[in-house]
């Protein structure tokens, strides 16, 4: 009983700032813009936001999967390395967290633009200006460069928590070192690459800085959608039942990759 | 009609400029099984692990049936390991862990299967197929691990101490397991215990290790009943060893009283360590023709009492079902086939007396007692693993 009212200051927190909110959009989804009355309207209008929701979605999947195909190799060479040079370049990979992400994106569109630090290097060598920014590619890379490390960090405690004995006993048993790593290693960090792939994707698929500064007009992402909502467009109402739907979608996601590692008892949580 | 399959030649190991191993010369017969044993820090794990293939000696060669296989990793030797905490998969279930080195050597669906049913009939796991490893017992993941090794049908097992985390109970009917197993597959075993106990029951050869040497090699029998040292005197078994002075031939001086034994080669007048197993000794009536001493301690065993006697200050270990109460005068006779000579070694002087009674026998009793306390020093063997 006594640890329950360790929780307290939690479960308060959590009441106050989660739990009533989210009550508070479910009620604004549910109503009317004008009268404030029960109604389905702003679910019907979310028919027409659907290719922008697919576009958040697929790009925030990319995004997981390059940060996964960047963070496997760079989790697994740390997790080989000597405890002392482990904490050093784990320490380098925190790193970048600790700078402001706007300023990290900004940094970005000055390196990437027309005009930028790299086209005019470019430009010095007689090369005609490349398409780095505003399109796809670049918000792909701004996602991955802003998330890698929560990709990197889940990886990197798996890996380093293996049991070298299994990895030894796989050898015995007849593995090839491409092997031990295909029949032991990768399968042992299923939950790892779940727990990545998630908390990459999660705050990807919602997120609206990034997609306005390296984006085209074109990339517009469910983040931005639900910022035009409240800020600029006045639709509380519509953009309550955008972040709605939002937050099935990642539950769902969520799910399913859960599902797709249960082979193996670890949940992931986030 | 035997064998050799398994050769050491000089091997000799070194970490970080510690030697772990020392001329290490050992051969393996076909179908043997052979124990290593000695302390803990005394090298065996290493040895073990280096015919295995997971350590290169510094020097020294590694042969397989005559070939030098020191380069070859372990994925391509045909030697399987039964490790110390048995290393299990836990993304699998027994049965695709006891398959996994048969997938790997890309057998079909159907001789795996057929295989892998056998095996888990041959370690008593019939109806575990799909158990989970966290969902078994420790005496049910150690035959998982064994049916794991023994299924890729190797020439040569070998176990790293398979049965140390288990209770006593299940120890003693594994141990008849494994040689059950070990006659009706005709695999050779190499085993790793510090359990003198396991080692006698169950070997063919023992070879007793200590500080990273070979102390000695020979049947369970012959370790016993003519140990080469004081080291292998104390660790098989109890022994009383005693400073003497071989006479001549067939007779030995100690304690001022010459006695007949059955060793012979030694010089004349050379210094020896008599070792005199505790139970060989018989208790007689006190008179000036026999060794006569005070009991200093008696201790009910079950089948026989330790009886600590004091003679004019150095105490023996007595095993006998003749009760003598605690200050009782008695007088010992020894036969010649109860003395056995040894040469002086490093060793001398540092076992066998028992004026420390209480605390000593403790220590050697108990198989995880830190061997420091016997006064030599402890080599890591296994990295951090440790051995237990």
């Amino acid at each position: 009983m006594k640890n329950r009212r360790l929780a307290a200051p939690y479960l308060l927190w959590m009441t106050l700032f989660t739990v009533i909110p989210i009550f508070v959009v479910v009620y604004f989804a549910f109503s009317d813009s004008i009268t404030g009355g029960f109604s389905l309207e702003n679910f019907a209008a979310l028919g027409s936001y659907s290719h922008i929701m697919a576009k958040s979605i697929y790009l925030a999947l990319i995004s997981a999967f390059v940060c996964l195909i960047i963070g496997y190799p760079a989790a697994y060479y740390i997790a080989s390395l000597p405890p002392k040079a482990q904490r050093w370049l784990y320490l380098l990979i925190m790193l970048p967290m600790c700078m402001s992400f706007l300023l990290k994106t900004l940094s970005w569109v000055s390196l990437l633009e027309d005009t930028g630090i790299i086209n005019s290097l470019l430009g010095k060598l007689g090369v005609e200006p490349l398409p780095l920014i505003r399109n796809n590619g670049a918000v792909v890379l701004g996602i991955v460069y802003n998330f890698l490390p929560y990709m990197i960090m889940p990886l990197f405690s798996v890996l380093e928590k293996m049991d070298k004995r299994l990895l030894e006993a796989a050898s015995d048993l007849g593995c090839s070192p491409l092997q031990v790593f295909t029949k032991v290693i990768l399968p042992l960090s299923v939950p790892g690459i779940v727990s990545g792939l998630t908390m990459v994707f999660v705050p990807a698929v919602s997120t609206f800085y990034i997609s306005r500064k390296l984006g085209s007009p074109g990339t517009v992402l469910m983040g931005d959608v639900i910022e035009t909502q409240f800020k600029t467009a006045y639709n509380p109402n519509l953009g309550a039942a955008l972040s709605l739907l939002l937050m099935v979608i990642v539950l769902f996601c969520i799910f399913l990759m859960n599902k797709f590692s249960g082979s193996y008892k670890e949940e992931v949580t986030i | 009609m035997t064998k050799e399959l398994v050769r050491l030649k000089d091997c000799r190991m070194d970490f970080d400029g510690q030697t772990v191993l020392d001329s290490i010369n050992l051969y393996i017969n076909d179908n043997e099984f052979l124990t290593l044993l000695g302390p803990s820090g005394c090298g065996k794990t290493t040895t073990l692990r280096i015919i295995g293939g997971f350590l290169q000696p510094t020097s020294g060669d590694v042969l397989f049936d005559g070939e030098r296989i020191n380069d070859l990793p372990p994925y391509k030797r045909n030697v399987n390991t039964v490790f110390q905490n048995y290393a299990l998969f836990p993304h699998l279930d027994v049965y695709d862990n006891i398959a996994f080195g048969l997938r790997v050597s890309k057998l079909d669906e159907e001789e795996i299967d057929r295989r892998v049913t056998k095996m888990l009939e041959t370690v008593s796991l019939t109806g575990f197929e799909d158990r989970k490893i966290n969902q078994l017992s420790g005496g049910q993941q150690q035959r998982v691990a064994i049916a794991r090794a023994l299924v890729k049908e190797p020439s040569v097992l070998l176990l790293d101490e398979p049965l140390g985390a288990l209770d006593l109970r299940l120890r003693k009917d594994m141990q008849n397991e494994l040689k059950r197993i070990q006659q009706q597959t005709g695999i050779t075993f190499i085993y790793v215990t510090h359990d003198q106990e396991e080692a006698l029951s169950m070997s063919d050869t023992v070879v007793v290790m200590d500080r990273g040497r070979i102390q000695q090699i020979g049947t369970p029998e012959n370790i016993y009943n003519e140990p080469e040292n004081a080291f292998v005197a104390d660790f098989i078994g109890e022994s009383n060893i005693i400073d003497g002075l071989m006479l001549k031939d067939y007779l030995v001086r100690f304690f001022g009283r010459d006695f007949e034994c059955l060793d012979k080669g030694f010089d004349p007048g050379e210094p020896v360590d008599v070792v005199i197993r505790p139970e060989d000794i018989d208790i007689v009536e006190p008179d000036p023709t026999h060794l006569c001493g005070t009991v200093s301690s008696v201790t009910f065993k079950g089948v026989h009492y330790d009886t600590i006697v004091d003679f004019n200050g150095f105490k023996w270990l007595i095993q006998t079902t003749d009760f003598c109460p605690v200050g009782s005068y008695i007088g010992i006779s020894l036969g010649p086939d109860d003395i056995h000579v040894m040469k002086k070694s490093e060793y001398s002087g540092i076992f066998g007396d028992y004026s420390s009674y209480s605390a000593e026998y403790e220590e050697i009793n108990d198989p995880d007692a830190d061997p420091e306390a016997h006064g030599y020093e402890e080599y890591g063997e296994y990295g951090e693993a440790g051995e237990t």
